[in-house]
């Protein structure tokens, strides 16, 4: 017994230090799952309060381009009225058009990485917005992330510069579908994988969200083709996608709530419980 | 005295982490390249310090930069592994003695310095960006991130100790 005592003091700062690196080293594994890294994150109140006073120091230096930004956005969005607003008169006997079932709201980033290999991002809107797990989240300009984790104020957001990230995504003019990767060498270029050799690839073509997950709707812009490799196997494209967003500067962005998500997945858990 | 030590240590605690969170993690060089200065506060520990309290306060220093850069636990660990490893490479450094004699940082020849901070940095480096890639396949990817953030880090660290440390002439 007095020897395990003399051992233990002897070793104290090693078995200290072993003990605080296995910590560490258990949360560093943790953080590489998705959806577990639930204590250490930047939405919490001491961070997220610290990083929202950078961010309204920051916010004068910029909002020149902000407005600019938000006119050329308020324009498009004018002008996309303006045509509903036509057709509108034409049909408007059918109500179920006119309740979109994506509700969005918006928020300010206040902390953002793009520089690392699992970026994240910080938003100043949390679950007393509403906002919750598997939201999706894009700016005026096209496809940024997931949120990843919230608190009451705040949330952080997975964003594509991520390698953790999966999302659907298709070409626009020919409906093929893929998958939205990313391969850690440029923040603006993103990879679209096992796009099928079928499908006809032109450099310069766009490519949107796919609409196949509830999280986001169909046709967020994503970006457009810069260049394609045919894979070993000869049967699949792997595509360089430049991003129609800068990801090392956003400022505001929107968060899209799918009402009927809860609906989908009820749905999907029962059939899976029948099989 | 001793209070005053204390209240030394927790400034320069707080505001090495606001520091590196508000503007160093932003700096971005070449896209991914960031110095680490914080690690300055384990460099600059007393030397004769409690080694015990030493390890504890490192691991809650990462701790605190990895809540600010949603990284897990790679800083803490990264930290933990250069404050237990401290003891051995001041022996290297600066001689066996080095406990007794009082020796601060500010008063030994640059390059005893230089070693002593140059080993402790690229230790740094090689656990952190290790455990933040964690892949056998981006070897090459951890020791290239190592030996720039290094020599950024080194520099900002070297340039800052002599900056800020009192004159001893």
């Amino acid at each position: 017994m007095q020897q395990i005592l003399f051992f233990l003091i002897r070793n104290k700062n090693f078995l200290l230090s072993l003990f605080l690196f296995l910590i560490s080293f258990a949360l560093t594994i943790q953080s590489h799952s998705f959806h577990k890294n639930k204590f250490i994150n930047s939405a919490n109140f001491f961070s997220g309060g610290i990083y929202s006073f950078k961010n309204n120091v920051n916010n004068y230096f910029n909002l020149k381009e902000e407005n600019d930004l938000l006119l050329e956005e308020n324009a498009r969005l004018r002008m996309q009225l303006d045509s509903f607003d036509e057709f509108s008169t034409i049909d408007n006997t059918d109500s179920t058009f006119t309740h979109s079932k994506f509700q969005f709201e918006t928020a300010r980033v206040i902390n953002n990485t793009y520089s690392k290999s699992k970026n994240i991002l910080t938003i100043d809107k949390g679950s007393q917005m509403n906002i919750a797990l598997d939201m999706g989240v894009i700016s005026s300009k096209g496809l940024i992330g997931i949120i990843k984790n919230t608190s009451a104020k705040y949330a952080t957001v997975q964003s594509i510069l991520n390698i953790n990230s999966q999302i659907n995504a298709k070409l626009k003019n020919s409906n093929h579908f893929g998958s939205l990767i990313w391969n850690t060498e440029d923040p603006n270029i993103v990879q679209l994988i096992e796009i099928p050799r079928l499908a006809p690839i032109i450099v310069g073509d766009t490519i949107i969200t796919g609409g196949k997950s509830t999280i986001f709707p169909e046709g967020v812009l994503v970006g457009t083709i810069q260049s394609s490799l045919l894979n070993k196997d000869k049967n699949s494209y792997t595509l360089n996608i430049k991003l129609f967003n800068d990801m090392t500067s956003l400022k505001h962005v929107y968060i899209i709530n799918n009402k009927d998500t809860e609906e989908i997945k009820k749905l999907e858990k029962e059939s899976d419980d029948a099989e | 005295m001793q209070s005053n030590v204390y209240f030394i240590l927790s400034f320069r605690f707080i505001i090495l982490v606001l520091v590196q969170v508000l503007l160093l993690n932003n700096i971005n060089f070449l896209g991914y390249i960031n110095p680490y200065l914080y690690i300055l506060f384990i460099l600059t520990f007393p030397f004769n310090g409690n080694k015990s309290l030493l390890i504890v306060l490192s691991f809650l220093l990462g701790l605190t930069i990895d809540l600010f850069g949603d990284s897990g636990g790679v800083h803490a660990a990264a930290c933990v592994v250069i404050a237990y490893l401290r003891p051995v490479i001041l022996k290297f450094s600066f001689g066996v003695s080095y406990e007794y004699n009082s020796i601060k940082i500010n008063n030994v020849e640059f390059v005893q310095r230089l070693i002593y901070v140059g080993i402790m940095v690229l230790l740094h480096h090689i656990v952190l960006f290790s455990m933040e890639i964690f892949n056998t396949n981006h070897i090459i990817l951890v020791l290239k991130s190592t030996l720039i953030s290094g020599i950024f880090s080194i520099i900002l660290i070297m340039s800052s100790i002599s900056i800020f440390s009192k004159k001893s002439k």
